[in-house]
């Protein structure tokens, strides 16, 4: 079986992000990392894979030629090809899905495909959906753990506040990560010298059939938000400043 | 002048404020809206419901929630009418089920968790980057999907209308998925993501057992109870609690911070609480620079203290 994990790379979680031209990031400086969630999606399928003679697992991602790093980091943790669709282009979200997905049609006994639940420099919260919808796919977000029986997949899942949902599907489907699915590892240095040398398989977006994107969502403004004012720390004895703590939720800022 | 269909959540029978939420912002125009609940008996919701001018009854002898029957329903429901807008909460069931309608429907756009919606201009301003920015997107496709992120929208009192009420059947065929089962959570845990109040606790904690220290104030606040990520990854509290950057973004009137250093990871996930409080006892956490108020101390004395003051305020 032909296992995708399809991953998207976004700045590091520490990354001060300045705004450039009024409607894109500042890249200078960023350091870039894989999405968290795609993460363990890329640790699940490598277990699959060494459990399962025969599988192996493509990476695919949609982004400009430095996404290439994520690619390779990947390949270091253990997965066995890469696909890259390089453009400089920012498709809306439907649009990547799209292309996504008539990427992986065009693979043969594409399997089981997993993703992450949200990539976290958007957060647009709905791609792993769009691509299972667009092949026709079961799908299954929010999934914290897998398990795969002959030709079925049974996975747990978060529905609300601590209610965990068992659903079962059949394959292929679409698995959209949360934390709790494993612990992804970390590559090793054979792993990593192995990655540089697997040739990557480049596409554009013509090749799969989007010369022309229809903007159907565009972004008018980014920008940051209003700075919170430095508050102030309570001085006292602790039955003085709690008593004063109080007082100002009760009847300063009125949120009790 | 939009027209707007949104999508009741129901959380087993209850009501979810982000519902009165979304319909306040749908009638606070001179909009049309439709307001789209799955039940079988709808008697119970008629006055949270006022504001609204048409409502679609969804009804089936399968109507526990299942994310295929609910955006094929739903989707339907949408081909069938003439939306503008379908509004829905940035909930676990608006997470599940969005998505699926923007698949479905041809010439529709999502957008997830917004923060503010012009329905003249078809403009919706969303964060990204956990909030570190704003981004405004405009939507040109004809039918507009959004969900919203709940305790943003002011809850306004609404007059009863003259509610035209019609009926529509469960569609069950098409499931993609077979739900085993459902486990729920012992005790009745707040949603975090609509709680008024949370109290956090972070690695200060120190075990498990001790969160019922935290509870407790919880309890007496009506609050939900968060935890940072090295909470959670010491197995003091479970992932569902975590706020932060690869948890939940939370936004609650007042947020309690009980031993937690205020990592930029974790700041992202509640800074946008009216009021951030934090108890700490190294007068350096980064935690008092972003918080509200701050109070330098053990935790293990200054929370029990300031339950204590609590219980004789409220
Ligand atoms: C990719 C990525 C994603 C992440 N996502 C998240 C996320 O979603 N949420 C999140 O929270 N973190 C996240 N983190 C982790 C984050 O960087 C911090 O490590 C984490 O928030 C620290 O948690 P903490 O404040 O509880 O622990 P610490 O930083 O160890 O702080 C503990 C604090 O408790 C105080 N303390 C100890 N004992 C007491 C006592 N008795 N009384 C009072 N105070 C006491 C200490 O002074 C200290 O300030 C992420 C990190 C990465 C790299
Ligand atoms: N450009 C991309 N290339 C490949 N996969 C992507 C891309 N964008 C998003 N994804 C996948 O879709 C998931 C959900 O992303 P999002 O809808 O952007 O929050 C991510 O966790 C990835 O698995």
């Amino acid at each position: 079986m032909n296992i995708f994990v399809l991953i998207k790379q976004v700045p590091d979680t520490e990354a001060v992000l300045a705004v450039r031209d009024g409607k894109t990031i500042n890249e200078d400086g960023i350091k870039w990392i894989i999405s968290p969630y795609d993460e363990y999606a890329i640790e699940e399928a490598i277990k699959l894979k060494e459990q399962n003679e025969g599988y192996k697992v493509n990476i695919l991602t949609l982004g400009p030629q430095r996404s290439e790093s994520a690619i390779r980091s990947a390949l270091a943790m253990g997965a066995d090809n890469g696909i890259h669709i390089e453009t400089d282009e920012h498709p809306n979200a439907k649009e990547t899905a799209k292309i996504l997905a008539e990427a992986i049609k065009k693979e043969p006994d594409h399997g089981i495909i997993f993703m992450g639940k949200q990539a976290i420099d958007e957060d647009s919260n709905q791609i792993h959906i769009l691509v299972a919808e667009f092949l026709g796919l079961p799908v299954a977000t929010n999934v914290t753990r897998f398990t795969m029986n002959g030709d079925k997949v049974v996975v747990d899942r978060e529905i609300d506040e601590g209610a965990i949902e068992t659903i079962e599907m059949g394959i292929p489907c679409v698995i959209g990560a949360s934390k709790g699915l494993n612990t992804p590892r970390y590559a090793s240095l054979m792993g990593i010298m192995k990655a540089k040398k697997i040739p990557l398989k480049k596409i554009s977006l013509s090749d799969l059939g989007f010369a022309e994107l229809s903007g159907s969502v565009s972004t008018e403004k980014l920008y940051s938000p209003p700075e919170k004012p430095e508050g102030k720390v309570l001085e006292g004895e602790p039955e003085e400043v709690v008593k004063e703590l109080v007082r100002l939720l009760k009847e300063e800022v009125k949120v009790l | 002048m939009a027209n707007i269909g949104i999508y009741i959540e129901l959380k087993d029978k209850y009501f979810k404020k982000s519902n009165r939420e979304i319909i306040s912002l749908a009638t606070s125009g001179s909009n049309t809206t439709t307001a789209i609940i799955f039940s079988n008996d709808i008697s119970d919701y008629k006055e949270d419901l006022n504001g609204v001018d048409k409502i679609i009854q969804v009804k089936g002898d399968e109507l526990k929630f299942h994310p295929d029957n609910y955006a094929n329903t739903l989707a339907a429901i949408i081909s069938e009418s003439e939306f503008d807008f379908m509004l829905g909460a940035f909930s676990f069931q608006g997470k599940d089920i969005f998505p699926r309608l923007s698949g479905k429907l041809d010439n529709s756009a999502l957008i997830n968790d917004c923060t503010n919606v012009d329905f003249d201009n078809n403009l919706v301003t969303k964060p990204v980057y956990s909030g570190k920015l704003l981004q405004e997107k405009k939507i040109s496709s004809r039918i507009k999907l959004i969900t919203l992120r709940p305790n943003v929208f002011p809850v306004e009192d609404r007059d009863s209308k003259n509610t035209e009420i019609s009926e529509y059947n469960l569609i069950t065929d098409n499931q993609r998925i077979k739900i085993i089962e459902v486990k729920k959570s012992e005790s009745k845990k707040i949603d975090l993501m609509e709680a008024e109040i949370i109290v956090s606790g972070g690695r200060g904690i120190k075990s498990k057992e001790n969160f019922s220290v935290l509870e407790e104030l919880a309890q007496l606040l009506n609050a939900g109870v968060g935890a940072s990520r090295a909470a959670v990854d010491s197995e003091f509290a479970t992932y569902d609690m975590q706020v932060g950057q690869t948890g939940k973004v939370v936004n609650p009137k007042l947020y309690i911070a009980c031993g937690i250093s205020g990592a930029i990871q974790h700041f992202v996930g509640m800074k946008t609480s009216k009021i951030i409080v934090a108890i700490n006892k190294d007068s350096e956490a980064p935690i008092f620079k972003k918080a509200d108020y701050g109070i330098v101390g053990d935790l293990f004395k200054i929370v029990p203290l300031l339950k204590t003051e609590l219980e004789k305020a409220i």
